[in-house]
């Protein structure tokens, strides 16, 4: 009885930390999306937002890609490694798990070294005359052709996409294998005795039995994906505003306008639970517990 | 050709220079139920999944309907298998779990359903058909499990320990509606379990294996009355064993006397294993003439049919089962008859 009290207090202190550092800042964001700077009630920060339209599609096309990239990269990898010796996926996922131990922005930083236009890659390509060769079918197959010093890769798109897969793509991986290697041995046995050849065996009873696994990787690439912020500063160029630096933009940039950035991040909250809702629904109830 | 649907010739497996088989010959008949039974770890799990096509074994020829089938895997085999923990499909519902191998052989639909149905019906779960596997219980689960194999009418059935997680009476219960789904198929069973009991009474041909060697095959029957060796005797109900020595045919002593039996073939003084089953004395009070040995009661244990009952003699410790009630501390009297009294070679 005394230690089931005294458990039961050990929690408070989390619950403290909680109320502070989420709770109310919660309630903060939504009453500042909904209030002017005199501290009246308005819907005009919402209106506001049309002008960022582009952002929102912008935002979510390129964490869409990321993450189908992740699934189409992971998938295979979680596959092969589920059915690896439990000493050698022990080595493998750590090795996985390596990169995420060197500083978020270290990385993205070696990335810009790697992408950037007299980077890493681009020195390569121009040492082993990949670029000369460029020019010269370029020129040979039109007079108007400008030759090009380097292939445009940092400031682009696909360098944002780059760079979220390169960072998410472990969150892909993890839940897809943790699912995968719990599939009973003696269910891809019955498969096989009723009939099943490999491809079949995969697609009627492995694949199914993994789409937990799935989904939970699409949403824990998803929403990070979708409200990270420095990735498009740094590999973007100023070109590839994201979500996630326009709300950092109200904040702390220039455009200083708390109310339309707790807007915004009130309205991404959204877009973020309808996803996790959506996929929760796919997921049919089964297997919750791998869901972030 | 056949009469040996099933031949299995010098089979030997081993997992990195660890013998599972040695030396494994077995045939089995079109239509025959035949259990391989033994401890854990006999290997007659091994034999199962080289029969479906699980495992290769390292020598030894698999016949199946007069063909060589160590190569082809399980889902080229006209046989299926009901597995230990039933490996259900947990995403597909239970009318997909039994449709699953009609649909990979392309049946049309309607023929599906109404197979599938017909199945469910053999496996008394007639309206089973839209329910979730995760909602069945153990025995529902173990059914659905013998319809989705049995729906592709495969040639022989292959049973994993399928009642070990079941409970005493619905093992009893099942034990007896499989035997009476084998007689309506009229398809071939091979079954694997531990239990003795559940394979005197399911089987027309018992293995019983014993560190990957096959100790005996025979009808229950013979099995229980004519044990080919202690391990067996021991196996297949209670016995008691004790060193003898066979002085000459139809003689052996034990317990410091001479006993007359039923066997002959043994050298001169061999020294033996006697085997006598605990149902097989009759207890007579201690100063009957007829009496061979005379002994205490040591422990009683009331086990509903009749009573368990060590009795301590000069020589050895009988277990003796009776209907009739003694107490401890009691003196008893022994008798056995030639029959009862069963010789077996050292091994």
């Amino acid at each position: 009885m005394k230690n089931r009290r005294l458990a039961s207090l050990s929690a408070y202190p989390y619950v403290v930390w909680m109320a502070i550092f989420v709770v109310i800042p919660l309630v903060l964001v939504v009453f500042y999306a909904f209030t002017n700077d005199a501290g009246q009630f308005t819907t005009a920060n919402f209106n506001e937002m049309g002008s960022y339209t582009m952002v929102f599609v912008r935002s979510l096309v390129l964490s869409a890609a990321a993450t189908a990239v992740c699934l189409i990269l992971g998938y295979p990898v979680a596959y092969v490694l589920a059915k690896e010796s439990a000493g050698f996926q022990r080595i493998a996922l750590m090795l996985l798990m390596l990169p995420m131990w060197i500083n978020f922005l270290l990385r993205t930083y070696a990335w810009m070294s790697i992408l950037e236009n007299t980077g890493l890659l681009n020195t390569l390509f121009s040492d082993i005359g990949l670029i000369a060769l460029v020019n010269k079918i370029g020129s040979a197959l039109s007079s108007s052709y400008v030759p090009i010093d380097h292939f445009q890769m940092i400031n682009t798109q696909g360098a944002v996409i780059l760079g979220m897969v390169y960072n998410y793509l472990p969150f892909m991986i993890m839940p897809i294998h943790s699912v995968i290697v719990k599939i009973d041995r003696a269910t891809i046995e019955a498969a096989q005795d009723l009939g099943a050849d490999d491809v079949t065996v995969f697609r009627k009873v492995i694949f199914p039995l993994s789409l937990p696994g799935v989904l939970s990787g699409i949403t824990m690439v998803f929403v990070p994906s979708v409200s990270t912020f420095i990735l498009s500063k740094l590999l973007g160029g100023g070109t590839t505003m994201l979500l996630g630096d326009l709300i950092e933009l109200q904040f702390m940039g220039g455009a200083y306008n708390p109310h339309l950035g707790s807007a915004i991040s009130l309205i991404m909250m959204i877009i973020v639970m309808v996803c996790m809702a959506l996929m929760n629904r796919f997921g049919d109830g089964e297997d919750q517990a791998v869901m972030l | 050709m056949a009469e040996k649907l099933i031949n299995l010739e010098n089979i030997h497996k081993d997992y990195g220079g660890k013998v599972v088989l040695d030396n494994i010959n077995l045939y089995v008949r079109d239509k025959e139920f035949v259990t391989l039974l033994g401890p854990s770890g006999c290997g007659k799990t091994t034999t199962l999944r080289i029969l479906g096509g699980f495992e290769t074994p390292s020598q030894g020829v698999v016949y199946f309907d007069g063909k060589i089938i160590n190569d082809v895997p399980p889902n080229k085999r006209q046989i299926n298998t009901v597995f230990q923990r039933y490996a259900l499909f947990t995403h597909m519902n239970v009318y997909d779990n039994v449709a699953f191998g009609l649909r990979i052989s392309k049946v049309k639909e309607s023929e599906i359903k109404e197979r599938v149905q017909r199945m469910l019906k053999l496996v008394n779960l007639p309206d089973y058909a839209d329910r979730a596997v995760s909602s069945l219980s153990g025995g529902e689960q173990q059914r659905i499990a013998i319809a989705r194999a049995l729906v592709n009418h495969p040639r022989v059935l292959l049973l994993d320990e399928p009642l070990g997680a079941l409970d005493l009476k619905l093992r009893q219960n099942m034990q007896r509606e499989l035997k009476a789904i084998q007689q309506q198929v009229g398809i071939t069973f091979v079954y694997v379990t531990h239990d003795q009991e559940e394979a005197l009474t399911m089987s027309d041909t018992i293995v019983v294996m014993n560190k990957g060697r096959i100790q005996q095959i025979g009808t229950p029957v013979d099995i229980y009355n004519e044990p080919k060796n202690a391990f067996v005797a021991d196996f297949i109900g209670e016995s008691n064993i004790l060193d003898g020595v066979m002085n000459k045919d139809y003689l052996v002593t034990f317990c410091g006397r001479q006993f007359e039996c039923l066997d002959k073939g043994f050298a001169p003084d061999e020294n033996v294993d006697v085997v006598v089953r605990p149902e097989d004395f009759e207890l007579l009070p201690p100063d009957d003439e007829r009496v061979q040995m005379v002994g205490t009661v040591k422990s009683v244990i009331f086990m509903g049919v009749h009573y368990e009952i060590m009795v301590e003699t000069e020589h050895f410790t009988w277990m003796i089962q009776s209907i009739y009630e003694t107490h401890v501390g009691d003196r008893v009297g022994l008798l056995l008859t030639p029959d009862d009294i069963h010789i077996m070679h050292k091994s």
